[in-house]
């Protein structure tokens, strides 16, 4: 198939100039003319999300290498005169960050399960036979799930028949649990990267694709996990299990499927946006990823030779809608819409509300527990700092008496308005995992900078392939500047111990308040606690706006 | 609290090593290639290196080696305090020119396979591992 002959739309702009008319309905949202004889439907990295939540999207996204510049690594107003979204549109609120805590007063709030729900069942009225694929980092990221085991996001999502899926998070449930969840799903488990770690083969427990036969087009979908595991997250909660990227065994898979009469290719990815980008080169055949890991959403898929490839954003916000025309064993053309899930334009599925009311009834009053108010907009998404990220360090530095933070770069965690109340169910929403312990250690100078510099190679690496895909770790009370074109080891300087002003000394000791180590045995109160006690005790939060990094070289 | 550089590694972001620069091939690697090669120059062809790009465990790596046609293949860390790996000999009776171990690496580095053809020419291939504290993503 020549790229030129792929015919190809993305259903978007209609609704954004609706919106800011204040004419948004569920139609406009949901409107699509069936297209091809093939619908996929991708959700991804809704972390745990089964109520809707505000979301902003990062101000600072900076692409390297090859990906400088380009999509997803486009924000605010850059964003927007990339794809014509207008400025204060309904678009512009789901897609960019801007005025942002403003938009969300006129628009609301995304996600729920009970919404996507609602999306999926139409898109199967139109086409009873579409194909609904989980890109993973679905059982994590709430109170609810964590108390469950994943419990809760198993059984409702269930309820929304999903066709495959593939993972990251879900295996810091630990391996039996996996296990014991996997082999009890409705579904394919799949990913072709998920090795046995003693024999270097693939694992069992995992199908590396599968096969589905939808509108007369046989469809493989191969599975790819997220590559490095082991390495952002604890090893030892998974220690019978490998991962990588393993193009080589991924080109393999693709021949395979195409040997066995595959028409159509679809990868179900968890490897991040620029790792997809690089592999759709490396990798020959594969008509469609389906991309996730990286939170990016984009309004109109990204075309690398013939491969087309699909970011659909994060926490319920979004759901892809792709249409594929696909004949003799060809894809012909497509038809794309990245649905935002507006919470109050499209009505909750009612059997899929009711399961997440079940779900949720048993910690109501755990949940809804205020714990005190933000006066300013908490956010998490961004490169380096963000307003959650501040609240959370300070938190570790006045609770734990410590001088120094670190609060991992992770991209899950909704956000809060300036004047909300904050609940315990908004403080675990952006801390739950199962390695939580807030530990209280010493470090020198020296290791800090190494353990900046190691970050900041695994964010701004030139090669996608040597990046993890999160974001930089977060500090407090240091300050730094990087220098992003650097290679490892010359990034990082000027850094600054911010309560006395002076250079960090890369031989003196300094203590550090951080969590989410991936270290077993690593010890301390859970990071949800001692977020908790301080803003019960600051009863009011206000984050000032955070100058502790300077950023060169993007 | 005192706190020695092993614990060091074990606490924060946690770690099995610590490399801020890619180390370089050192003499010693450079020597063991001399000896293999006798000095002959080195070109590229049908020889491939399967590495991990991010080490899972730098004390143990998976890595196989592929060149059809090869007798000898020398791998070298070159990196390590003590570069040569294994040198793989492939009798005429071979089925294949094919190799597959685990190795220990001290930090991120590029990994060497040279192979040494039935025609006294030799052939190499590369690939950098990284070798990282680890952290978060996603």
């Amino acid at each position: 198939m020549a790229a030129s002959a792929l015919v190809g739309a993305s259903g978007f702009g209609n609704w954004a100039r609706l919106a800011a008319q204040q004419r948004l309905t569920q139609d406009d949202l949901l409107g699509f003319d069936t297209f091809g004889n093939v619908s996929l439907i991708h959700v991804t990295d809704i972390h745990a999300q089964m109520v809707p939540i505000h979301f902003r999207e990062p101000s600072i996204n900076i692409g390297v290498g090859a990906a400088k510049g380009k999509v997803p690594h486009l924000t605010g107003a850059d964003f927007r005169a990339r794809y014509g979204i207008e400025d204060g549109s309904a678009s512009a609120y789901a897609l960019t960050h801007d005025d942002f805590s403003a938009l969300a007063q006129s628009y609301g709030r995304v996600g729920g399960l009970d919404r996507v729900a609602t999306v999926v069942k139409a898109i199967r009225a139109e086409r009873p036979d579409a194909l609904l694929l989980d890109g993973g980092d679905t059982w994590h990221g709430s109170y609810t799930c964590h108390h469950t085991a994943g419990q809760d996001m198993v059984n409702v999502m269930n309820a929304l028949k999903p066709d495959a899926m593939t993972f990251h998070w879900e295996f810091t449930l630990g391996s039996a649990r996996v296990a014991e969840i996997v082999e009890g799903l409705p579904f394919a488990a799949l990913g072709q990267n998920i090795f046995d770690a003693e024999w270097d083969e693939p694992a069992e427990l995992f199908k590396p694709y599968e096969f589905y036969e939808r509108g007369g087009v046989n469809i493989a979908v191969i599975g790819q996990a997220f590559p490095y595991m082991p390495i952002a997250n604890p090893g030892w909660m998974f220690p019978e299990y490998s991962f990588g990227i393993r193009d080589a065994h991924m080109q393999q898979m693709v021949d395979e499927v195409r040997a066995k009469g595959a028409d159509l290719v679809v990868c179900l990815s968890h490897n991040g946006f620029d790792v997809d980008r690089k592999m759709a080169g490396q990798v020959k055949g594969i008509d469609v990823i389906l991309s996730g890991h990286t939170h990016d959403a984009l309004p109109e898929p990204v075309l690398v030779g013939e491969t087309l490839i699909v970011a659909s954003g994060s926490n319920g916000k979004f759901v892809a809608r792709v249409d594929l025309d696909v004949r003799d064993g060809r894809m012909m053309g497509f038809r794309h819409k990245l649905i935002p899930v507006f919470s109050d334009v499209i009505a909750p599925d009612p059997e899929v509300a009711a399961a997440i009311e079940a779900e949720r009834a048993p910690y109501l009053d755990d949940l809804t527990e205020v714990i005190g108010r933000t006066d300013s907009l908490l956010f998490r998404r961004g490169n380096f700092n963000g307003s959650w990220d501040d609240l959370i360090c300070d938190a570790l530095i006045s609770e734990r008496d410590a001088e120094i933070a670190l609060s991992p770069g992770v991209r899950w965690g909704p956000s809060l308005l300036p004047g909300a109340d904050i609940t315990r169910e908004d403080i675990w929403n952006v801390t739950s995992m199962s390695y939580g312990q807030a530990y209280r250690t010493e470090m020198t100078g020296e290791f800090l900078k190494v353990v900046l510099e190691d970050v900041a190679d695994n964010l701004f690496n030139p090669d996608p392939y040597y990046q993890q895909g999160g974001d930089m770790v977060r500090v407090g009370g240091l300050g730094y500047r990087i220098d992003i074109a650097k290679p490892q080891g010359e990034r990082i300087s000027e850094m600054v111990l911010l309560s006395s002003g002076e250079a960090i000394d890369p031989g003196q000791s300094y203590v550090v308040a951080g969590w989410a180590s991936v270290n077993e045995g690593t010890e301390g109160p859970p990071i949800w606690d001692v977020v908790e006690d301080h803003v019960r005790r600051l009863g009011t939060v206000t984050v000032a706006p955070n100058t502790s990094v300077e950023v060169a070289g993007a | 609290m005192k706190l020695t550089r092993r614990d060091a590694l074990a606490i924060g972001l946690g770690a099995t090593a610590v490399a801020m620069l890619p180390l370089r091939a050192t003499a010693a690697a450079e020597e063991k290639i001399a000896e293999f090669t006798g000095g002959a120059e080195i070109g590229t062809g049908d020889i491939t290196l399967e590495a991990p790009e991010i080490a899972e465990n730098g004390n143990t790596v998976p890595i196989g080696v592929s060149a059809p046609g090869a007798e000898a293949i020398l791998i070298l860390a070159t990196g390590n305090p003590s570069p040569p790996v294994a040198t793989f000999n492939f009798g005429p009776a071979a089925g294949s020119q094919t190799a597959a171990t685990r190795i220990r690496l001290a930090g991120t580095q590029d990994v060497l396979a040279i192979a040494r053809m039935a025609d006294g020419s030799f052939i190499q291939t590369s690939a950098t591992i990284k070798v990282t504290i680890g952290g978060c993503g996603g």
